[in-house]
């Protein structure tokens, strides 16, 4: 079942389509069970599909086509890195060895303490911050070095 | 019309339309794989690419319309070089594992890369890996990279089967096309994404590495199952049927078949084959020769007739049978003195009997049913029962024709429902009685006195108005309603409704030979007993073809008891079935693929077919038994040398579709109060159960469609009992009991209990219809 909280927002998410087009709502909807959950389960892709009326292959469709959604556990705070060109070649590759050294995990995998997870994804249309990472989807850190990287899964350890 | 030049070859073709089509118009063919003409387009891929005048790249021929003046180029250096180009693309990740792959002789992506691909790939990296998924035991995905991400079959799912059950997931090189997480796929009609299939990534699995393609005798066919009449092409190899694939037919089925047709064919190479006549002596079956059992028969039969008189004996056919064999059972019966002979075993209602105008049938021709703008129809399962014509409709719908719907469950059509009332089985008749009078209010006009008393509720007002906007208007019964214990009634009503909007109406012709049978006078007429009379006054010599009675008849209980009573049962059957327990005689007979014969489908078409095979071990076609029998009975005209001597007389020369008539003369509509409350049973007949083929077919058995039925009730009368779905409960119908588990089914209206017939957990019940209770085990 998804939460109330869900509901809520899938129903104002809702007033912005006709009536018999629901399924216009199927990236918000994900979008919001991965905000309240951090990743979408194959039982809640069948809830939104049972909720907006649609196939549950057609969500699923949806929640595997775009990288940013979660289909396992990703931890507290996702680490997103771009390695497409621009970034690789500003060092996304050091990056991302840099991070899975600090963390002690490779990409698409999570800490043993749930904190982090890390992922590459492809270009994020901010290239002239090369090298880029994005923080669970919503906070996106530019031309980053291993200090920047140090304060930032400091900053992000606290929280 | 547009005018268009392809390769040098004028064309004219309709405006909107495809260039592909325009070039199969002129007879020139472009390749291509995700095209089919009976999908929508998706474009993906990019295999039909063509030079079009003045368009500075290739466009796709499937996706691209025609315009005035067109100059389409199929085999210019850009369209061969494009051609190229995406044959190489698509064998990129292709496996070269032809030798081991099923497709093999007859894949669509082997063709084309020999025609229009180049000889060698300069592709040198690894391919990549699409992990097979469990999508059920009809279609194997074992090896799904091989897939060429055509969507033609998530497209077939969505568009023709009514339910988005695959999908592309994923993207770009990681897309793979997959059901649902863990889902199977469960359609009654997933065999054809086989067909559809143009590589080896979708297989048959039961056919899987049996044979191949090209080591296989074709031979045209008919369905022996539902009364559509399709075309089948039975595939054999050492007289053994290996497969069965549809033979296209647009008025019929179209390009497609329904998993019954295509995999029950399992069921006729089955370990309970009858191979050998045999007799039952002193308690104990013995194996005997042809003669012997022939003899046998004849003197038991004439003894029977004889001594306790003509009329204690009865026969039974299943509207299975063909034209030829249910001819000979009635000719062999009435040669006997007797003119109790039957094929519609699961009716309960004769009260129409000696009032029809001709055989009862669709009421219009099948194609018909896709012009039709307003359909009406009544106590059908509709999907299960007859998976084609729900296709047919469903496509219908899609264009815009309104669907309405009377019957006792609310299943889903997959197709878009305008109105539809769900009613207990007594209140059937009502309703439709409710939409004839609130039909005659739109339209102005009388209505019939007997319907004073009806007040038309606001679903039946819904319904007619739907029906009275209609120019093509269809109302059909189904198996359900003429099943029902006021068939004659439903009948009349449909007819009245249908003619009130200028309309057809007609019945979904629950078996191969609903029809043929009536042809083949292999109804009791005036002085004989029906099916359902002839079990309830059992009879002392039965003789049964292909018929099972527990499952095949309208009340399982009173045929077995009526068998076990009786002095002498003659089983005419492909297989040993529970008639080892209570018959005297067993004599093997051919099924469809194994005998020529004929069927009459639904629409009244005649359609003959030839023996695929050889009958397994001593089985002999039922149409020569019979006949060897009329001989050693001394019963005349039965000198037939051809199985078409024996439809030709059946048939007596005369038009068939001047024999169907569905108008019932001499019956005035009789409006019966409601029940008085009770738990009405509604009994469908399980679509892998309805035949003695499909029955024995283990792929088809294992398909959900086919899981053991459960007794179903709406929540609230679960809770009545105190009973919550899961648990076992005791379904009993006067003495008979059986054991079920319960379930809740939230569209079954108040005071019903559906629960299945035709299946050995319900056969210890009696009647289809009437009272059940349902307590606590």
């Amino acid at each position: 079942m998804l939460s109330d909280q869900v509901q809520e927002k899938i129903n104002r998410e809702l007033k912005k389509y006709p009536a018999d087009q629901k399924q216009s709502a199927v990236m918000s909807a994900l979008r919001f069970v991965q905000e309240e959950k951090g990743w979408i389960s194959s039982d809640d892709m069948c809830d939104v599909a049972a909720y907006l009326g649609m196939p549950q292959m057609a969500v699923y469709e949806v929640a595997t086509f775009y990288h940013m959604y979660n289909l396992k556990p990703m931890g507290k705070h996702t680490l997103t890195i771009c390695t497409n060109l621009s970034c690789t070649l500003c060092g996304a590759l050091d990056t991302v060895k840099y991070i899975e050294s600090k963390l002690g995990i490779g990409i698409g995998e999570v800490t043993p303490d749930g904190k982090f997870g890390l992922r590459e994804a492809e270009c994020m249309g901010a290239c002239i911050d090369a090298p880029l990472l994005a923080v669970s989807n919503n906070r996106l850190c530019g031309r980053m070095t291993p200090e920047k990287i140090d304060q930032l899964l400091a900053e992000l350890d606290k929280s | 019309m547009i005018n268009v030049e392809i390769d040098g070859k004028h064309v004219e073709i309709e405006a909107g339309r495809s260039v592909i089509e325009a070039a199969q118009r002129a007879g020139i063919y472009i390749p291509h794989f995700c095209y089919h003409k009976k999908l929508s387009i998706a474009a993906s891929c990019r295999m039909c690419l063509v030079q079009v005048e003045k368009v500075p790249k290739p466009v796709p021929a499937c996706a691209t319309t025609v315009s005035e003046g067109m100059k389409v180029f199929t085999a210019s250096e850009m369209a061969v070089k494009a051609q190229q180009g995406v044959m190489e693309f698509l064998l990129v990740n292709h496996p070269l594992d032809c030798p081991v792959c099923d497709q093999g002789g007859e894949c669509q992506l082997q063709d084309i890369a020999v025609g229009y691909g180049t000889g060698a790939s300069r592709y040198r990296e690894e391919k990549r890996v699409v992990l097979h998924k469990n999508i059920g035991p009809l279609v194997s995905t074992e090896e799904m990279s091989r897939c060429i991400n055509c969507t033609r079959c998530v497209r077939f799912c969505q568009e023709i089967a009514g339910q988005m059950e695959m999908g592309q997931a994923f993207r770009g090189e990681h897309a793979e096309i997959m059901s649902f997480v863990g889902k199977t796929v469960d359609s009654e009609l997933s065999g054809n994404i086989i067909d559809l299939c143009p590589v080896g990534a979708l297989t048959s699995r039961p056919f899987r590495y049996s044979a191949r393609s090209w080591e296989l005798s074709q031979r045209k066919s008919v369905s022996p199952h539902d009364g559509l009449g399709t075309n089948l092409s039975v595939h054999t190899k050492d007289n053994r049927v290996m497969r069965v694939l549809p033979v296209e037919n647009e008025d019929i089925n179209e390009c497609w078949l329904s998993d019954k047709e295509r995999f029950s064919y399992e069921g006729l190479n089955s370990a309970e084959r009858l191979t050998k006549p045999m007799i039952k002596q002193e308690g104990k079956w013995n194996e005997v020769e042809w003669p012997v059992a022939l003899e046998y028969v004849a003197n038991a039969v004439s003894q029977v007739a004889n001594c306790a008189g003509n009329s204690e004996v009865g026969a039974l056919a299943t509207p299975h049978s063909t034209l030829e064999e249910l001819y000979l059972l009635q000719k062999l019966a009435r040669g006997l003195g007797s003119n109790n002979v039957d094929f519609r075993l699961r009716q309960s209602d004769f009260s129409a009997d000696g009032k029809q105008a001709g055989a009862p049938w669709l009421g219009m021709a099948v194609a018909d049913l896709s012009k039709a703008d307003r359909l009406l129809i009544a106590g059908s399962f509709l999907r299960k029962d007859h998976p084609l014509l729900a296709q047919r409709i469903r496509q219908a719908a899609r264009k815009g024709a309104q669907v309405n719907i009377v019957h006792s469950v609310d299943d889903d059509l997959l197709m878009k429902v305008a109105n539809k009332a769900v009613v207990a089985p007594d209140a059937m008749a009502n309703m439709l009685a409710q939409i004839l009078k609130a039909l005659a209010a739109e339209k102005k006009m009388a209505a019939d006195v007997s319907l004073k008393e009806i007040e038309a509720g606001s679903t039946a007002v819904a319904i007619a108005r739907s029906l009275a906007g209609g120019e093509r208007v269809a109302v059909l019964l189904g198996n359900f309603a003429q099943q029902h214990p006021q068939a004659a009634q439903l009948q009349l009503l449909a007819q009245n409704i249908a003619a009130l909007c200028g309309g057809k109406s007609g019945f979904l012709g629950e078996a191969a030979n609903s029809v043929g049978g009536y042809l083949a006078n292999a109804a009791p007429g005036a002085g004989g007993m029906n099916a359902a009379a002839m079990l309830a006054a059992p009879r002392k010599a039965y003789i049964l073809l292909h018929a099972e009675p527990e499952l095949d008849c309208a009340n399982s209980q009173q045929a077995l008891s009526a068998m076990y009573a009786a002095d002498l049962v003659v089983a005419l059957s492909a297989y040993k079935h529970h008639a080892v327990d209570y018959a005297n005689v067993l004599l093997p007979v051919a099924p469809f693929t194994e005998t020529s014969g004929t069927f009459v489908s639904t629409e009244g078409r005649v359609q003959s077919f030839k023996g695929a095979v050889k009958p397994l071990g001593e089985a002999r076609p039922a149409w020569k038994v019979l006949r060897v029998l009329g001989n050693l009975l001394n019963v005349a005209g039965f000198d037939y040398d051809s199985s078409e001597a024996v439809r030709d007389e059946a048939l007596g020369g005369k038009d068939v579709l001047s024999c169907l008539n569905n108008t019932l003369q001499g019956e005035a509509i009789r409006i019966t109060p409601a029940s008085t409350g009770g738990l009405q049973r509604v009994a469908e007949v399980p679509i892998y159960s309805a035949d003695a083929i499909a029955r024995r077919a283990p792929a088809l058995q294992k398909t959900r469609d086919a899981a053991t039925p459960v007794a179903a009730m709406h929540a609230a009368e679960l809770k009545k009992i105190g009973v919550s779905p899961g648990e076992k409960v005791k379904v009993s119908q006067g003495e008979n009991t059986v054991l079920m588990v319960a379930a809740a089914d939230s569209g079954l209206p108040a005071g019903v209990a559906r629960v299945a017939a035709g299946h050995a957990v319900t056969a210890g019940l009696g009647a289809m219809f009437g009272n059940v209770t349902v307590e606590r085990a």
